[in-house]
């Protein structure tokens, strides 16, 4: 296969108050024509630095220092997009023409002051003669090609008026107009819920295969890689460490540092209540770069005068696959990569002891959260967001329950309304620390105070749920101070050290701020504050949803440990369904503000009933490579309802594939189809029993 | 937008009104009135007014009434007649007096607006892609000396400069020969010589704290994902970036245009005296120690309502420029 693009010992350093430090140091891969290659790893490890590097848009205080990109242009010329100055006109031909880009979040990366369309045919204005007429049109086609529908109305879209899907849609149409040889995809599906990634994922395939077209897509899902990569590239803290094959690189992985990444994500399947096996500790900051193996503290195999001495060569293992390891070559008999390493099956989490015939600790009855929407020239209200529903749910003591559903189906709503920070419109939430009951909805805040020690939430984003300008020892102490149980400033700071203890951190972080804490850490003091009150609930809002996947299991096993050690009780939230499968003993599964499937999680995730359960369930993307390869993944089309306007009937019944006459006429109610095991379906066996093929046919 | 428009425009009619009432009563709150002074002056003078004399002026001018009574007279005439009031101390009718004024106050500080963009735009968006550069520092130093030097200083100075070096007398807005001439060329070209002394003046504080404004708003934008994006276009890194981040650092900027404006036009006040200039600074001044209360509310009455209109300017540019508050407008938010 003729590489499109090499990259050869390539070199990017970041110059900063510190001086120099060193992001990319010598590596090299290389991109074949038609083929997909998979950058791997950590944030922090260097895969959005060679992306921009290739594209010659990196930042200004970054450069490259050394190495080539040697690049076959369209014309058949070679051209090292290295070498001179990055504005350089020739550079600029190949940027967004021959070489384009797609990116993470298409809310921030598309401009919210020009429409779609005026951000397309700037593209083609740059690089052709087209007309405007001309540019416009092929723009509306490239918007259809991609699957927007009613492209020339969306042409004049914002950004801010489209969906989250349909956003990203626009910005591969952005990125594909000029018909690019290459394309470079950072994290394109990271931001969408399972089921439009499941669908963006196919477009992107689509798209490649029509148009013979190379991809540089740069993920930290192993799930992702499995479905779309061809080769991968593993990189650790600017060090190309493994690179192979898709199946090499997913069923037999060489590098401790890959071994690890696959070892710390959860499981759906049966072993999902083994403790995860955690990488330790966190992908080190660039100027704290050991000298010898980048990966060597958090190693199960460290070897003293070897691995912090020399920098592994990254040594070729077969024809496809090589690894940057002192395992591999000249001295690997020094280093014993294949003793036992901490990996014990006997850490199996007991499942907790949950007694469910006591009363629960949080019961809703049928609560619903509706916010009016006021316009017009008095501000009347024209209309109402039905954010929740008719949700009636138990939570029992010592247990964890899982919320799952796609964003924008009142996940968030429910966590807020239990404890009050939105007032519940109708129904009760009765809860029950001790032995007596206490209804928290129709409560003033001041009279809920005493309760939110009781029930504590921990937030999904570190960075802006704790206060900059205070110290860690305040950020715990200040909820113990408005506490009534505390009074003197040495019981606080009693507790305060226990909590921190409990976090795993050392008594002289105390006077730290939060900036000096890496996202991880971050987290922990979030989950201190939750704790240091004593609480008996613990609402978790995606709590691990911004952490790499090793701190992420870090922070999992923490979880799971203090649930064990105090008896929390947690509802846990979270778009990730693999964490929640790992972590709950009974999951939820919300949609249009209302609850359509409720079971243990063994049930729910291998013999789901409700068909967006189902949906959702298939859209899971397993490490496994070829796992996909007769897909009968179920695309789910279309959106998340309006909560200002729900369809009649079952709000599911547009998206789903089962529906008949009667989900469009009324509206299914949840009901108990076997112990413990709730369902908001008309038919509620049509999961289990429509055989296969049929459903090929459907979907025909 | 046509509904936002007309809302705010029918929204503006209390306000208004509030406006004036406020704009009365404050004039009316000290204790004393015009007679009272006149009363004062004509015993310094020697001369002697009776308490009946007195009692009568106050018949004639009105002033015997109610506050309140008083106002609704002014209001009801300005509505039906577009009569101000009488002036006490100029014995002419307001309107006589305050439309000039108010029409150079309105002109001297648009000029100044146009001078602090013009120059402070371009240094702001310099400043702030050359961040930390030697034009950065200059630009910066200077920008701070021009908000800590007083206008009233800058002015002085900027008159003996042009007086002692140049020859020329630039006190006022016009030239001796002009002041009361009909408008013509000529005057207009007179205007433009004396008027760039008080422009300048008035702009340089705003202008340094404007290069300040963008030059933060810039910096937050510049490494805005989206400008990622359209470098990756290839397209010309001047076009990136006034195309991108510079319109989106003008958001801010733009809604605060208002305050700008306020700033200049309440600022004006020493300067025009300083400078000798025909604007409502001085005239309101005189008119707030002599207790000319029909003058000062017009005044600040009209002044007040130069300051709603800008905001209404700045909020429909605001719209224009930004589809996302004209969404919120579109849907009957704000």
């Amino acid at each position: 296969m003729k590489p499109m693009i090499n990259v050869t010992d390539l070199s990017v350093s970041f110059s900063g108050d510190d001086g120099k430090v060193t992001a990319l140091d010598n590596i090299s891969f290389s991109i074949p024509e038609g083929k997909t290659v998979c950058l791997v790893g950590e944030s922090g490890c260097g895969k959005s630095v060679t992306a921009k590097a290739l594209l010659r848009i990196l930042d200004n205080h970054a450069a490259i220092e050394s190495g080539r990109i040697d690049y076959t242009q369209m014309s058949g010329e070679p051209l090292n997009l290295a070498e001179g100055p990055a504005k350089a006109k020739h550079i600029r031909a190949i940027q967004g023409n021959e070489i384009s880009m797609i990116y993470q979040e298409p809310m921030t990366s598309l401009s919210p002051l020009y429409t779609i369309g005026n951000q397309i045919v700037e593209v083609l204005r740059w690089h052709t003669n087209l007309s405007n007429d001309e540019a416009k049109f092929q723009a509306i086609e490239m918007l259809r090609l991609v699957g927007i529908p009613s492209a020339a109305d969306r042409f004049d879209s914002y950004t801010f008026e489209l969906s989250g899907g349909m956003r990203q849609r626009a910005m591969i149409a952005m990125a594909l107009i000029c018909n690019p040889r290459l394309l470079i995809a950072d994290e394109p599906t990271t931001a969408l819920d399972v089921t439009t990634q499941a669908i963006i994922l196919d477009l992107m395939r689509d798209l490649q295969k029509t148009r013979n077209m190379s991809m540089l897509f740069i993920t930290h899902d192993l799930g992702v890689v499995a479905d779309i990569a061809d080769e991968v590239v593993i990189m650790y803290l600017g060090n190309v460490v493994e690179q192979g094959p898709v199946e090499q690189i997913l069923t037999n992985p060489q590098h401790p540092y890959t071994k690890g990444l696959l070892a710390s994500l959860p499981h759906t399947d049966g072993k999902r209540r083994a403790r995860l096996n955690a990488i330790p500790g966190v992908v080190p900051s660039l100027q704290n770069r050991p000298k010898g193996c980048p990966f060597q503290d958090r190693c199960d195999h460290f070897v003293t005068g070897l691995c912090n001495e020399k920098l592994p060569e990254l040594t070729a293992i077969s024809d496809v696959q090589s690894v940057r390891c002192h395992g591999f070559g000249a001295q690997a008999d020094l280093v014993p990569l294949h003793a036992s390493t901490s990996q014990v099956d006997d850490c199996l989490h007991a499942p907790n002891p949950v007694n469910r015939t006591a009363a629960p600790i949080l019961e809703l009855q049928n609560v619903s959260k509706h916010f009016p929407i006021r316009s017009g020239f008095f501000n009347r209200q024209t209309g109402t967001v039905r954010s929740l529903n008719d949700v009636s749910l138990n939570i029992w003591r010592g247990e964890t329950l899982g919320l799952v559903g796609e964003s924008g189906c009142g996940k968030s709503t429910l966590g807020q309304t239990i404890i009050g920070l939105h007032k519940a419109t109708t129904g009760k939430v009765l809860f029950r620390p001790n032995e007596e009951e206490v209804e928290l909805t129709g409560k003033t805040d001041s009279q809920l105070r005493p309760y939110w020690a009781d029930i504590r939430m921990v937030f999904q984003d570190p960075n802006s749920s704790l206060n900059p300008r205070m110290a860690v020892y305040d950020i715990i102490a200040e909820v113990l101070r408005v506490g009534q149980e505390l009074k003197t400033r040495k019981d606080i700071e009693g507790r305060v050290l226990e909590v921190l203890d409990k976090i795993g951190f050392s008594k002289e972080f105390l006077k730290r701020y939060p900036h000096a804490f890496s996202g991880g850490q971050r987290q922990r003091i979030g989950i201190a504050r939750a704790l240091a009150p004593y609480p008996k609930v613990i609402i978790a809002d995606e709590a691990v949803s911004a952490l790499d996947v090793s701190v992420q299991a870090q922070i999992l096993n923490l979880l799971k440990d203090l649930q064990e050690e105090l008896n929390l009780t947690y509802l846990f939230i979270s778009h990730d369904l693999s964490v929640v499968a790992h972590i709950s003993d009974r999951v939820a599964v919300m949609y249009a503000g209302r609850i359509v499937e409720l079971a243990d999680t063994e049930t729910i995730f291998n013999t789901p009933r409700h068909p967006y359960t189902e949906a959702l369930m298939s859209a899971i993307l397993e490490p496994v490579p070829n796992a996909h390869g007769d897909d009968t993944r179920i695309r789910l089309q279309g959106n998340v309802p309006d909560p200002a306007n729900l369809p009649k009937g079952c709000p599911f019944a547009p998206r789903c594939r089962y529906s008949s006459g009667i989900c469009e006429s009324s509206d299914p109610a949840l009901g108990e189809i076997s112990t413990d095991h709730l369902l908001a379906c008309h038919h509620p066996d049509v999961v289990q029993n429509t055989p296969v093929d049929q459903l090929e046919a459907m979907a025909g | 937008m046509g509904m936002f428009v007309v809302k705010r425009v029918l929204l503006m009619i209390p306000t208004l009104l509030a406006i004036s009432l406020v704009a009365f009563l404050v004039i009316t709150l000290p204790p004393g009135d015009y007679i009272d002074r006149l009363v004062l002056e004509a015993s310094l003078d020697g001369d002697y007014i009776t308490a009946a004399e007195a009692e009568g002026l106050r018949k004639i001018y009105g002033l015997d009434k109610s506050v309140l009574a008083q106002y609704f007279d002014w209001i009801w005439k300005m509505v039906v007649h577009g009569d101000l009031g009488r002036s006490f101390s100029y014995e002419l009718p307001v309107e006589e007096l305050i439309w000039d004024r108010l029409g150079m106050t309105t002109l001297l500080s648009l000029c100044s607006m146009v001078f602090i963009w013009t120059v402070a735009i371009p240094v702001g968006i310099f400043s702030a892609v050359r961040k930390y550069s030697l034009g950065d520092y200059v630009a910066t130093f200077l920008g701070f000396i021009g908000l800590a030097v007083p206008n009233f200083l800058l002015a002085l100075v900027l008159m003996y400069v042009s007086f002692r070096y140049f020859g020329q007398n630039v006190g006022g807005l016009f030239s001796p020969d002009y002041v009361n001439a009909p408008w013509s060329f000529a005057r207009v070209g007179d205007l433009m010589a004396h008027i760039w002394i008080p422009m300048i003046v008035l702009g340089t504080a705003g202008t340094a704290s404007v290069i300040r404004t963008i030059r933060a708003n810039l910096l937050d934008e510049l490494h805005r994902p989206y400008v990622v994006t359209a470098r990756a276009k290839g397209m010309p890194e001047h076009w990136v970036l006034t195309k991108y981040p510079v319109r989106h650092a003008l958001n801010p900027f733009v809604s605060s245009l208002n305050e700008l404006f306020v700033q200049i036009v309440s600022g004006s006040t020493i300067v025009s005296i300083v400078l000798g200039l025909q604007t409502t600074g001085p005239l309101l001044f005189d008119a707030l120690r002599q207790e000319d209360m029909y003058l000062a509310a017009a005044l600040i009455m009209f002044l007040s309502f130069l300051t709603v209109i800008g905001t209404l300017f700045s909020d429909i540019l605001l719209a224009w420029l930004d589809p996302r508050i004209r969404r919120q407008f579109n849907n009957g938010g704000l």
